[in-house]
């Protein structure tokens, strides 16, 4: 099995979530396209361990993981917040701090 | 180039697996950016994040495929929907859920994996990746425990200080005063 499979996999899966984030207005949704980007570089970590025969890979998936539950608890609360304050969560309609 | 992404003679299976695992991902991935409800593209989300846990078996990276399930289609996917079902009265498709200027993300996104797909293939073309052996296998999870106690000790406690600030504050920023 190749390398490039798991990395063309997860460049692929990477570029679905920016045009994701791109494209987006409802702010949960753009939280959802940030789950596909980080677990396409989780992938990346994961076919490097594999190619290095290396366990830091996994070690450093786990921490995205971490990092990445704790981002999604903090990203929905401030949608929450936002919800609560506005009655919406449409990104292009949240524009208080434009200059 | 000339053997690329052609089923090798190294393991016919795991390749087979690979790009079905793989297709049923994209289309999947590709539902959730395009899809006009909120709650089929968490759904659709699910089908991603337990086809990366597949991939991570194939990679021969079973703890990290558990942990996959069980942090991501166990616990965010219940936050996603707890979020979708307090910030949205009703369930059926939007009209709008993409902003305006949203054509200017498929060249961004095209262009993206362009530049990606040719550094990748410049880099690795011709790495192909070793069977791991059981034995291997079976002393992974032991070696990701003596790495977290050992060569990282200190980014995990750092980590972990971050999870409690994450907690504390998204109770703080969601709490009703």
């Amino acid at each position: 099995m190749y390398a490039v499979n798991f990395l063309l996999l997860s460049a692929a899966l990477f570029s679905i979530g920016v045009f994701g984030v791109i494209a987006r207005k409802n702010a949960v949704m753009v939280l959802m396209s940030i789950e596909l980007i980080l677990n396409s570089v989780n992938l990346n970590l994961i076919a490097f361990a594999l190619i290095n025969n290396d366990i830091g890979g996994h070690i450093f998936a786990l921490f995205v993981i971490a990092i990445a539950a704790a981002e999604v608890g903090v990203g929905l609360a401030m949608v929450l917040m936002i919800y609560r304050n506005r009655r919406s969560i449409a990104l292009d309609e949240l524009s208080e701090m434009h200059g | 180039m000339s053997s690329l992404l052609v089923a090798a003679d190294v393991n016919v299976a795991q390749n087979v697996g690979f790009y079905i695992i793989a297709a049923i991902m994209l289309f999947a991935a590709f539902s959730v950016v395009t899809t006009k409800n909120v709650v089929h593209a968490a759904l659709w989300l699910v089908v991603v994040l337990g086809g990366v846990a597949a991939q991570y078996i194939l990679a021969a990276a079973e703890f990290v495929a558990v942990s996959q399930v069980m942090v991501y289609i166990g616990a965010v996917m219940v936050l996603f929907l707890f979020g979708i079902m307090l910030t949205r009265a009703s369930i059926g498709p939007d009209t709008d859920v993409n902003n305006k200027g949203w054509g200017i993300g498929i060249p961004v996104a095209v262009v993206f994996f362009g530049v990606l797909a040719w550094s990748v293939i410049d880099a690795f073309e011709d790495t192909v990746l070793v069977d791991p052996t059981e034995a291997s296998i079976a002393a992974s999870t032991q070696a990701i425990s003596d790495g977290y106690l050992g060569d990282y000790l200190i980014p995990l406690i750092a980590l972990s200080f971050v999870l409690l600030a994450a907690a504390v504050g998204a109770i703080v920023l969601a709490r009703k005063d």
